[in-house]
């Protein structure tokens, strides 16, 4: 190959989607390649100019607008542009145009089309225009289902073996050398026929016939006080316990529990990969959300609550290097989260004596939505008993309030700084209150108003009376969608915050062009999105509070097309898992995990699924905005 | 002075590229020369945009074309509108003395490339084919014009002599000359300088890692096109270009 087509492939060969083709189709873009020069303000393409080849950016920086001149994209060193118009054989649909002086590759159509029939994946990302956010999406699903926690994720090392002639002194030594409580006994064998049989690295075939452990050498040997140098294979031991390597943890711990030992050999096939100690099982197990959970039940104080905060990350972090979903997660730290709440009502109702009437303690968002994730303020309110008299007991549900929300800042929730908590007194009311609440902020909703209470819109009982929640709820489900102007207020504030177009270099790309250094994704993605659904969930009288519960409710009544909530569901799924993986790195490197993204550390495939589910987010807020218009506009 | 002066004599002396292009088509006995006299030129007020162009590169083994030799070629056809390396050629010659370690530091092409190469006169007629019919882009004309006429001149006693461009002179037009340029040579102030990579940098080309007359004839292609968006318009006649 000349000199300058290797200049040529070197360059495609490390941008996507040019990075996953052979050599041969590769050897021959690069062979095929036209160059050409823009200066910066110059036309590179025209609005129905005719489309002959793919446009690869060698250098410089190009900007994609819209039909009505907004700017659509912008794009820089190996990126590409003009596929759909050459995929579709139309013209020119988005105009083009040098913003820094510009070398292009182009790749003539014939060569394009041959790549997108011999590569898949070529095809693939052309056609999605570089969006693979379905196919990651379910693929991180499929994924979850499979890893499951192995039991081989136990095992840190492998077994130490002895055969069986030797001597129990001998396998004291070793296992004494080698830190372990116990020892795997073989005996050289041809027995094709066991399923105990296994060829070693060397090629060797052995047995396996048993394990030694150090309570048999205390039973067996010690206590019955037999020689130090009785052969091993005279120690009359229990038949052989296994598992299999790709057996789950809770299959082992099941297995150990069953046959009430303490260590499980682990086999590969046949053969020996380790032993797992139930101790091992029980370590790991502690980062588990459900441990957790009865964990927090048994503490008796605020102090011994505040001391499970690094558990409380340890097990958000083990389910993000799981690679659970972002509902899963969202799902087990919402329930810790709510566990900690009532421990700490619990606790406080032990303090100040029983509650003088009924009453509810209510959460809004995320933890009423169920998708809490790490680092997030707490929401709170109490609805009382109608037989509520702020004289007489107002001084009980307000010492309570304090203590609760005291204790949640206390466990790493924060105080929440629009100050919807229950210790302020417009936030602990009656149900009749709290029900006029919801009719005034319904029946005349004030954008502003509701600016600041829309976050009540979503909510759920954690403590006490639920059905005062629930009658708030019902209240809510009936009177939102039978009033357009409700939900057009609603919808323009769930316009409020937009996303950005998406990435360019190492900046995040502003709609109106601009450049930012970070993105916070819950600001500028999550909570938009959410808005969004809300207000559709609302329009169709749902009741669910989970955004992904909402999406399938608004399926269901059919208020958005199938296709329309999948993306939704899709770019929600998306955005929180990123987000919750950027936490849990942050975690791990051991600083305050927050929500705000620097593109630098954003990887490619991310970056094209994030501006997919910008996209999403923007589209969204754009039919949002046709399909509750604002009455008398 | 001097240099208005040299130009003005040069202009009486010689007669004008079309007259000299259709003198040597009647006069060369040699058929490729007279074949690549033959196909003429483009008329000296053609817009540039409508000219096919070649952009052509050699390593020597040194700077004197009586004493040094060329020991590769490289084009790339090209137009102002698109580059196209696929459709350049490229050739390494064996030089008529045997290279020395120094001229290989010069060139970086090694004995063993040029052990099985022809000797330049058995290609010529090939380049010269490529090169009729378009208009030679070059960066620093003193290497290529030279070279390739001492090189026909050695193999069929003739010259071959053409117009061509040169993307550095047109380079040190806007880097070396006008009074600021005069004014900063007079405060020290160094002039930028005007080689084939540091050109391109300035107008946002990449770097290009290899030495080889194939990639820096499509970099001289890719910064004439640079030079033309940025100072000249494609109707810019050929005249004010070439020399």
């Amino acid at each position: 190959m000349e000199a300058e087509i290797r200049e040529i492939r070197d360059h495609i060969s490390r941008h996507p989607p040019f990075d996953g083709l052979t050599d041969d189709l590769l050897d021959e873009v690069a062979g095929a390649v036209e160059i050409t020069y823009f200066k910066a303000g110059t036309t590179i393409a025209e609005r129905d100019g005719s489309v002959q080849a793919l446009s690869y950016i060698r250098g410089g920086a190009v900007e994609v607008y819209r039909h009505n001149g907004q700017l659509y994209n912008r794009l820089g060193e190996g990126d590409i542009f003009g596929q759909l118009d050459l995929l579709r054989g139309r013209p020119v649909r988005f105009p083009v145009q040098a913003i820094e002086d510009t070398l292009l590759y182009l790749i003539p159509k014939p060569v394009f089309d041959r790549l997108c029939a011999t590569d898949e994946d070529f095809a693939d990302f052309v056609e999605l225009s570089g969006s693979r956010l379905k196919s990651t999406v379910e693929q991180s699903q499929r994924d979850n289902d499979m890893i499951a926690t192995r039991v081989r994720r136990l095992i840190s090392r492998l077994p130490v073996m002895i055969e069986e002639s030797a001597t129990v002194q001998e396998a004291a030594r070793l296992m004494t050398e080698h830190d372990v409580s116990s020892v795997l006994l073989l005996k050289p064998g041809n027995d094709d026929d066991s399923d105990r049989m296994f060829t070693d690295t060397e090629g060797q075939q052995w047995l396996l016939t048993g394990m030694i452990t150090d309570k048999d050498l205390r039973q067996r040997i010690i206590a019955a006080g037999a020689s130090a140098q009785t052969p091993l294979a005279s120690i009359s031991h229990d038949k052989l316990i296994t598992i299999q390597s790709s057996e789950s943890v809770s299959e082992a711990m099941l297995t150990m529990l069953r046959n009430n030992i303490q260590l499980l050999p682990v086999l590969h096939r046949r053969r020996p990969v380790g032993v797992v100690d139930l101790s091992d099982i029980v370590r790991y197990e502690t980062n588990n959300s459900v441990y957790l959970v009865s964990n927090i039940f048994s503490r008796i104080s605020v102090k011994g609550l505040a001391r499970l905060t690094p558990e409380v990350r340890a097990s958000f972090v083990r389910l993000v290097d799981e690679g659970a979903t972002s509902r899963m997660i969202g799902g087990a730290m919402s329930s810790v989260g709510r566990s900690l709440m009532r421990r700490l009502v619990e606790l406080a109702e032990a303090d100040l004596g029983p509650p003088p009437v009924p009453y509810c303690f209510m959460v809004h968002g995320s933890l009423a939505r169920n998708d809490q994730s790490i680092a997030t303020d707490q929401d709170n309110a109490i609805v009382l008993h109608d037989a509520f008299e702020p004289k007489r007991h107002d001084d009980y549900f307000r010492a309570l309030a304090r203590q609760v929300s005291d204790g949640l800042h206390a466990c790493g929730y924060p105080y929440c700084k629009g100050g919807v908590m229950a210790t302020n007194d417009l936030w602990r009311q009656p149900l009749a209150r709290w029900k006029r609440y919801f009719r005034d902020w319904i029946a005349k909703p004030d954008p502003q108003g509701l600016l600041h209470s829309s976050i009540f819109f979503d909510l759920d009982a954690v403590h006490g009376e639920a059905r005062f929640v629930e009658e708030l709820q019902d209240l809510i489900a009936t009177r939102a969608k039978a009033s357009p102007q409700f939900l057009a207020a609603l919808a323009r504030n769930a316009l409020g915050r937009t996303p950005p177009l998406g990435f360019f270099r190492t900046f995040v790309l502003e709609q109106d062009g601009r450049h930012n250094n970070s993105i916070n994704i819950k600001r500028r993605g999550i909570a938009p999105l959410n808005d969004v659904i809300r207000v559709h969930a609302l329009g169709v009288g749902s009741r669910a509070q989970n955004g992904f519960d909402r999406l399938d409710e608004i399926t269901q009544a059919g208020a958005l097309p199938a296709g329309q909530t999948d993306k939704l569901s899709y770019a929600l799924e998306f955005l929180s898992i990123v987000r919750m993986r950027h936490q849990a790195q942050e975690i791990q490197d051991d600083h305050e995990p927050h929500n705000a993204i620097q593109p630098e550390r954003i990887s490619d495939t991310e970056r094209h699924n994030l501006k997919e589910a910008f996209q999403v987010l923007s589209n969204a807020q754009n039919f949002l905005r046709f399909r509750y218009p604002s009455p008398g506009r | 002075m001097t240099a208005v002066i040299f130009g003005a004599r040069q202009q009486q002396a010689s007669p004008t590229w079309a007259e000299y292009f259709a003198r040597q088509a009647e006069a060369c006995k040699s058929p490729a020369l007279k074949r690549f006299y033959a196909a003429g030129l483009p008329a000296e007020e053609r817009p540039i945009g409508d000219v096919p162009l070649v952009a052509l590169d050699f390593e020597t083994t040194g700077m004197d074309p009586l004493e040094h030799a060329i020991v590769s070629i490289g084009l790339v056809p090209f137009d102002l509108r698109v580059i196209r390396p696929s459709a350049g050629r490229y050739w390494v010659v064996k030089p008529p003395r045997p290279l020395t370690e120094e001229s290989i530091a010069f060139h970086r092409i090694t004995h063993s490339e040029v052990e099985h190469a022809p000797p330049i006169a058995t290609i010529l007629d090939e380049v010269l084919s490529a090169l009729a019919d378009r208009l030679v882009v070059v960066h620093y004309r003193n290497i290529e014009r030279p070279f390739l006429d001492a090189a026909v001149m050695a193999a069929q006693g003739e010259h071959c002599l053409f117009p061509l461009i040169d993307t550095m002179a047109l380079e040190a037009r806007w880097e070396r000359r006008g009074r600021l340029q005069g004014i900063k040579r007079l405060f020290g102030i160094q002039p930028a300088s005007i080689r084939l990579a540091d050109s391109r940098t300035r107008y946002g080309l990449p770097h290009y890692s290899s030495h080889h007359a194939k990639v820096d004839a499509m970099a001289t292609a890719e910064l004439f096109q640079a030079q033309m968006a940025r100072h000249f318009t494609p109707d810019t006649p050929l005249s004010d270009l070439w020399l």
